[in-house]
């Protein structure tokens, strides 16, 4: 199946029209790291860095779209979930642009969860390799020396080829991982208010950002305007928390806002971004606090996939013994159909999700089976009571 | 193009009626199939496509109408086709604040502009073209369709704004040249409250006093199916033909290729 991909080679003649869509009909693969055709359609998938959501979402995330979050109460898993998906952006390889109006994104970064690598040797660089080829060397093999001219085994953090990886939440990353890939922030606080009013539905804080991600899709080349002689890659951009009141916008406040379609606006042009470039966003949205049911269905049908988190904390479903295993459930609430009339459908939409040390599970809510207690316990004083007592008497009022 | 569609409607590529608006809408389901239906379907026929499709890119709707038999760019480039793409344009009167706009068609995102006449003055010269001599051909009666209405909702134009726009398209397209409409509406899940005047609802119900063969697609009522989509709720409202108001449901399955329609309750999963 050919993997639709950008013509990596444009003619002369022809401008640059493209969405990450355009099926080509020669298979010319370039293979950018950390991301992988679908099965389904051919699109290119990234991970969200959570294994079992890129299941459920039918095997990752498109390039090109749009993933909203509706954030839990307390947005405890929806920030892990933005932390996943930064974290995976950087062991793959891919830039990041993160953005957000309460915490300054530093402090997001500084909390990325460790990847869990294979092999626990340290790196090696290029100039080791080149050494250990040297028929010279006195490292050199004796009883394996078939094997002396291979590679040695790397580590996972040249640029890893795999898709979907692990995270040990009890660990932070490391500071010299995260250098490695270019990162770009947006804080709101800090941005330069520009004093030109309103020129369109949106607010002025969600104009600046949009400007913001332009700038950078288009300077770092995403779109396809510069020709790229460097090797592709994708851009992930983060944005937290958007539609609360931080970001100027009264959404969470009132029933009738003011600026009902300031985030409507800004979802719809940052999906047009999206589709002509090679990038993917994920958007937290803390939609328990929108009042007007109405305008979250708008939001959901602006982006591509949505789920919405339920966590059980601070809630009487905490102390309920069906959900003892669980932290959460997890609602899925659009796949797309890109490029094609239907998706995967999934078998069950019952989700409920847990958050592990070392994985986010996510899996299909089963009911225990009924094993009442009074069964169990009339049989066990039965027994108790068989040894000491006299032959006549109702067992419970023997004392 | 679904062949069952076709008979259910008692329409085909090679007479198909002429000023019908047709409504489609839909609620807790996506009635998008149906788009790609009447888009191959119009196409297959001849006529002079005017498509604004606001929701998904051009390339979205050209690969499902290639896997349906059509060819989107072939029909582009001949003149068949006049495809508005939405999401691309929008960047161009968001970003650039304060310059002087080029194209108006997209007027109504600017803060001073609340109607739709840009968009309704792109739609009307591209269907007016169909009268040309030079090259392009002898095509059918224009159509036009919309992907979709609550698009427009979401970017803050009015219903009242929507209403006016479809039926100026109406009076160009359906009654003097003799055209037809299709639009889509995305109507929200739950109810929304008496007082709400932009709310799609009302849009819908206006909409529906317009149109003349209405397609209502829903969610079962209970619950989430892996094998049935949904059901459809076909509406012949027009006088004309003899058939007075009369009413059709059944359920469908979209798969890979197309969609297959069945009356309630004899789906393959459920005989």
């Amino acid at each position: 199946m050919a993997a639709p991909m950008k013509n990596t080679s444009a003619p002369a003649g022809l401008s640059f029209n493209s969405t990450s869509f355009q099926k080509k009909s020669r298979s010319k693969l370039v293979s950018i790291p950390g991301t992988r055709p679908s099965v389904q359609n051919g699109q290119l998938l990234v991970s969200t860095g959570v294994t079992s959501l890129d299941y459920v979402i039918g095997g990752g995330l498109a390039v090109g779209t749009l993933l909203l979050i509706e954030e839990d109460r307390y947005d405890s898993y929806s920030r892990m979930l933005l932390k996943y998906f930064l974290a995976e952006g950087v062991v793959c390889g891919h830039e990041l642009f993160v953005a957000s109006a309460w915490d300054h994104p530093d402090e997001i970064l500084q909390e990325l969860p460790a990847p869990i690598l294979d092999d626990v040797a340290s790196v090696t660089s290029m100039e080791d390799q080149a050494q250990s080829c040297d028929p010279d060397n006195p490292e050199s093999m004796k009883i394996a020396w078939r094997y002396q001219n291979l590679p040695k085994v790397q580590t996972a953090l040249a640029s890893s080829a795999r898709f979907g990886h692990y995270y040990d939440v009890s660990k932070t990353m490391d500071a010299d991982i995260l250098q490695r890939s270019k990162i770009h922030m947006f804080f709101l606080p800090e941005e330069a208010h520009s004093e030109t009013g309103a020129l369109s539905p949106m607010t002025e804080a969600y104009a600046s950002l949009l400007k913001s991600i332009h700038g950078v899709i288009h300077k770092e080349g995403f779109d396809g305007a510069t020709p790229q002689s460097k090797v592709r890659n994708i851009m992930r951009l983060g944005l937290h928390s958007l539609g609360s009141t931080l970001w100027g916008d009264d959404l969470c406040c009132r029933e009738k806002p003011t600026h009902g379609h300031a985030l409507t606006t800004f979802l719809y042009a940052l999906r047009g971004l999206l589709r002509s470039s090679l990038t993917v966003a994920m958007v937290t949205i803390p939609s328990h606090l929108i009042q007007n049911r109405a305008v979250m269905g708008r939001i959901t049908r602006l982006s591509d996939t949505a789920i919405a988190l339920e966590s059980f904390r601070g809630s009487d479903r905490e102390t309920n013994p069906l959900y003892k295993d669980y932290h959460g459930l997890l609602h899925v609430r659009q796949v797309p159909h890109l490029n094609c009339l239907v998706c995967e459908v999934p078998d069950s939409k019952d989700l409920a999700f847990k958050l592990k040390r070392k994985q986010f599970t996510i899996e299909r809510l089963h009911l225990p089976p009924d094993l009442s207690d009074t069964v169990s316990r009339v049989s066990k004083v039965d027994l108790a009571a068989g040894c000491g007592s006299i032959a006549t008497g109702n067992k419970h009022l023997d004392f | 193009m679904y062949a069952e569609l076709n008979s259910i409607l008692n329409a085909s590529p090679d007479n198909c009626k002429q000023g019908e608006f047709t409504l489609i809408s839909d609620r807790k389901a996506d009635a998008s199939f149906l788009v790609h239906h009447f888009l191959s379907f119009y196409l297959r026929a001849g006529c002079k496509v005017c498509f604004l499709g606001l929701a998904q890119s051009f390339s979205h709707y050209s690969a499902v109408a290639q896997r349906l038999g059509v060819s989107l760019t072939q029909a582009k480039e001949k003149g068949q086709l006049v495809f508005y793409e939405g999401l691309k344009d929008c960047l161009g009167v968001l970003l650039r604040e304060g310059s002087t706009h080029e194209s108006p068609t997209l007027d109504f995102l600017r803060p001073h502009c609340s109607d739709l006449k840009g968009l309704y003055d792109f739609v009307s010269s591209s269907v007016a073209r169909v009268g040309d001599a030079a090259g392009t051909g002898p095509w059918a009666p224009p159509v036009l369709l919309v992907d979709d209405l609550s698009v427009l909702l979401s970017l803050g134009v009015s219903a009242g704004a929507v209403l006016d726009f479809t039926h100026y398209c109406k009076a160009t397209i359906c009654t003097e040249l003799q055209g037809n409409m299709v639009t889509l509406i995305r109507c929200e899940e739950e109810e929304e409250e008496q007082g709400d005047e932009q709310g799609s609802d009302v849009l819908l119900k206006g909409l529906i006093h317009q149109c003349s063969l209405a397609l209502q697609v829903q969610g079962l009522l209970t619950g989430y199916c892996k094998h049935i989509h949904g059901e459809v709720e076909v509406w012949w409202r027009g006088v004309a033909n003899g058939m007075q108001m009369q009413k059709k449901v059944l359920q469908y399955k979209v798969h890979d290729k197309g969609a297959v329609f069945f009356a309630r309750g004899t789906s393959s999963v459920v005989l």
